[in-house]
């Protein structure tokens, strides 16, 4: 079970239809990788975020698959076409079942 | 070709003394687009050896320096967010929470950059980390954070960053003085197998290298800092450990009244920089 687990995302406000936005976006998470062991020499269980994904008014704009290997605390930062106004909707899936979701609406 | 790698060599021979001379560069920080910080000022009158003082944030590479301009960027920030969330968490036999007391951590706006101050009632000078804990022990009745821990690094990087762009103004006279004598004396005296005192490196020799790094003017405006060396937030006493560990000497503790003594002598040395913290250092 991952604690302190909080999204953040970076979007403008508005941009002119058509242009291409950058989006910033990153979670505070451990990230274990289940390879490590404990001081007693106990494997730690694997605890990670393994799935990212972007829409936009219902449409897929990204959706990422995560692996043990991706450091603390995942960044990502990619370019968006906006052809209306309308919202982004990013969504976290942790290995615990947690889900993690963040909106940002953008205007044209 | 032969011209084209001619130019290329004529190229790296202009651009090389830039990239590989150490010493502060001239590039301007402004934070979020908005804030625009000093970084560079004239020396406090107390300060013999040194005419202007400048922030730890010029010795390093653009690259590390852009990590600090924005707050989407600065992996500081994450723990700013922790601490938030510590600010409102009720903890301890009084049911209270920061919160409970100074309702937003706005209230808390100028108070970084006058610690470490004296505290009349306790007689003593405190810096923030012994504030921090005096409020958490006497107030809430809760555990004191240990002082050089995660936990007290991000609140005091809460603490810090609602003083950000103000410039640092801690006092050095009245019931002070004598601590921050102390703390002078602590700067200038040679310790470890090294013999090297604060100032050798700091004041003699900022912007020349140490080994492959720069070294800065030491000044800890911008504490507690990211570093990209262990991907957490450093207390200032975290790094003065790991300064006089560096010249092979028993080291003091985090929070003794060695390091109180020393860390107030030394923001006296930055008084007139902005508060940076939490920045983004190697």
């Amino acid at each position: 079970m991952a604690s302190g687990v909080k999204p953040r995302v970076k979007v403008p406000k508005s941009a002119s239809a058509g242009e291409a936005i950058v989006i910033k976006t990153l979670i505070s998470h451990p990230m274990e990788s289940g390879q490590r062991k404990d001081s007693s020499g106990n494997p730690i269980p694997r605890s990670i975020i393994n799935r990212f994904t972007c829409e936009f008014n219902g449409q897929s704009v990204i959706d990422v698959t995560m692996e043990p290997a991706i450091s603390t605390n995942p960044y990502f930062e990619f370019e968006a076409t906006v052809p209306e106004a309308g919202e982004f909707v990013f969504t976290w899936y942790d290995d615990d079942g947690s889900v993690y979701n963040d909106n940002k609406a953008i205007t044209v | 070709m032969k011209y084209k790698s001619l130019t290329a060599l004529a190229a790296l021979a202009i651009s090389a003394p830039m990239v590989f001379a150490g010493g502060a560069d001239d590039d301007t920080m402004v934070i979020n687009g908005d804030t625009e910080m000093v970084t560079k000022a004239t020396a406090p009158a107390h300060m013999e050896n040194v005419s202007e003082v400048i922030s730890g944030w010029h010795f390093r590479s653009d690259e590390t320096q852009a990590l600090q301009l924005d707050d989407f960027d600065n992996p500081g920030m994450i723990a700013v967010d922790q601490a938030l969330d510590a600010w409102n968490t009720v903890e301890g036999s009084a049911e209270k929470s920061c919160a409970s007391c100074h309702e937003g951590p706005e209230s808390m706006k100028g108070v970084r950059a006058v610690y470490p101050k004296w505290n009349e009632g306790a007689g003593e000078v405190r810096t923030l980390a012994m504030q921090i804990n005096d409020c958490r022990t006497n107030q809430m009745g809760a555990e004191a954070y240990k002082y050089d821990s995660s936990p007290m690094a991000a609140m005091e990087a809460l603490i810090s960053v609602q003083s950000r762009g103000m410039p640092v103004n801690v006092a050095i006279d009245g019931p002070v003085a004598e601590t921050w004598e102390q703390g002078k004396e602590l700067y200038y005296t040679r310790t470890g197998q090294l013999e090297l005192s604060c100032a050798n490196c700091h004041e003699d020799n900022y912007g020349n290298y140490i080994r492959a790094d720069h070294l800065s003017q030491g000044q800890i405006n911008g504490f507690p800092t990211y570093r990209l060396k262990n991907a957490k937030l450093n207390t200032v006493h975290g790094r003065f450990k790991g300064c006089v560990r560096d010249t092979r000497a028993e080291t003091y503790s985090p929070g003794s009244p060695e390091f109180v003594a020393l860390e107030l002598y030394v923001a006296s040395r930055g008084n007139g920089l902005s508060v940076e913290g939490p920045s983004v250092r190697n």
